[in-house]
């Protein structure tokens, strides 16, 4: 667990900004009909799984719900030395369903281009919407999220931190200073 | 962890992590291969060669096939179709090869040491798919995650393997890389096919079948090689079926929930019986599907991929 760096959001304050996207969700799709949440490994697929029970409290319904590697996808493999592979679990079809792809910082864009190349190789959506816990700009493709718990503008050499505790919950960001 | 391999050239230089790292990545990869799109662009703009100076059907394909399931370039060189044929020496196709600026060369030779031979002569990565009667690491590492599936662990677990055990490069490999996982390796095959010393690399020596396999969790059974040696080490292919062929009965002594291997291709009626090959412990083709995954993780490594050991 990271001690250093400035406390961006607490573990409340988490749950507050869960809890408005799941809200922002239901009401931009006019409820939840053919929607899934496609988290992104690693972080994402936790920050998914916190919303769907979420989205379950508010409506009443689960929502399907998925986990994507965007690993194979990378466009540098050669400058970063890989990553780590993890597996992509979609027990769902996507076809026709409104994804809505989630992360936990929004940072280059990379990941999230990844993650869209992956998920039409699995079936064709009809729409992927994007929520973010964080949104720390310095976007180097023009992509944009349709739910974001902060906006946190940085600098280029700082880095966020969403600590997560044993159970994969999340226990609060902070934004560490290099 | 990290891959610090540039080259894949034997199971010999593989550390138990390094195996554990490679199983690991190939049942991520394994995932891609029940896709309808069958296709990641992972290795997108590499060029991959497969030099086969030997035949080989199922390992080219399944190289061929991973590579392009990652989206890389391949290109194949056969034996019969190469300059080699033309007096050229393996240093001048190589040179050859390099010249073209490829980033892996998967290699199958004759000769034992090949693939060593090109990795220290060029820049790109070489995976051996087999030389001589020396490795074939791709194929023992297919084999262990086929024995992980079925098994769960390898550590603890007996494994027999029955045949011509001097000839044979999966033998080698898969003798290396089980003892460092911690499997226990029973080998038996007839005395013209036991090469002495080979206690010396991990193993329990029999010279009858049923010895081997008692309690055995994994049977591993190898082809007699009839095109090459095979016929001059034994007197008749009867004899050895009967003595050294896998069939129902044999099958008995090992345990019940048993996995019968084959690197194949199969002669059916002489290593194994066609009751026990088409039988419910034959895991055969799920090696074949298992040969594509782990050589996906080989060409993804190699380029500079990793995977973290949660």
């Amino acid at each position: 667990m990271a001690e250093q760096g400035t406390l961006i959001l607490d573990k409340a304050g988490v749950r507050r900004a869960l809890t408005r996207i799941a809200h922002e969700i239901i009401e931009r799709n006019k409820g939840v009909k053919n929607v899934a949440l496609v988290g992104i490994r690693s972080g994402g697929d936790d920050l998914a799984k916190l919303l769907a029970r979420q989205i379950a409290a508010i409506e009443n319904i689960e929502v399907p719900l998925g986990t994507i590697d965007i690993t194979m996808y990378r466009d540098d493999l050669d400058s970063r030395g890989g990553k780590p592979i993890g597996k992509t679990e979609i027990p769902f079809s996507l076809d026709d369903m409104k994804i809505v792809l989630v992360d936990d910082v929004l940072f280059t864009g990379r990941t999230i281009r990844a993650a869209m190349d992956a998920l039409m190789d699995l079936g064709r959506p009809r729409a992927i919407q994007l929520s973010v816990l964080i949104d720390r700009g310095h976007r180097e493709l023009p992509i944009r999220p349709d739910f974001v718990g902060r906006n946190l503008p940085t600098a280029i050499n700082e880095k966020i931190d969403v600590v997560f505790d044993g159970e994969r919950n999340p226990l609060e960001v902070r934004l560490i200073k290099s | 962890m990290a891959f610090n391999h540039k080259h894949i050239l034997g199971t010999e230089y593989l550390s138990r992590e390094d195996i554990q790292l490679i199983l690991d990545t190939a049942e991520s990869f394994r995932e891609i291969n029940t896709r309808s799109i069958k296709k990641v662009p992972t290795l997108r703009g590499k060029t991959i060669i497969n030099a086969f100076f030997e035949n080989s059907t199922r390992t080219r394909l399944s190289f061929e096939i991973a590579g392009k399931r990652l989206s890389a370039d391949t290109v194949n060189i056969s034996g019969s179709t190469s300059s080699v044929t033309k007096g050229e020496t393996l240093e001048d196709t190589a040179r050859n090869i390099e010249a073209m600026h490829p980033d892996i060369i998967v290699i199958r030779h004759g000769h034992s040491g090949a693939p060593h031979y090109l990795a220290e002569r060029l820049h790109c990565s070489v995976i051996n798919a087999g030389d001589g009667a020396h490795e074939h690491p791709s194929q023992a590492l297919l084999d262990m995650l086929t024995m992980r599936q079925h098994k769960g662990e390898i550590d603890g677990l007996k494994v027999a393997i029955v045949g011509d055990i001097a000839h044979s490069r999966v033998v080698r490999s898969n003798l290396y890389a089980l003892n460092k996982m911690g499997a226990d390796v029973h080998l038996a095959g007839p005395g013209t096919m036991m090469p002495s010393g080979i206690e010396r690399l991990g193993a329990t020596v029999h010279y009858d079948i049923r010895a081997a396999i008692k309690d055995a969790d994994v049977v591993m059974m190898l082809r007699i090689q009839l095109e090459r040696q095979g016929l001059t080490l034994l007197p008749t292919l009867r004899e050895y079926a009967r003595f050294f062929g896998l069939n129902d009965d044999v099958l008995k002594l090992a345990k019940a929930d048993a996995i019968v291997m084959h690197p194949g291709p199969m002669n059916r009626g002489v290593e194994i019986s066609s009751a026990v090959a088409d039988g419910p412990q034959n895991v055969i083709l799920g090696q074949v599907e298992n040969g594509v995954a782990v050589r996906m993780a080989l060409l993804y490594l190699v380029s500079g991929g990793e995977q973290a050991v949660e």
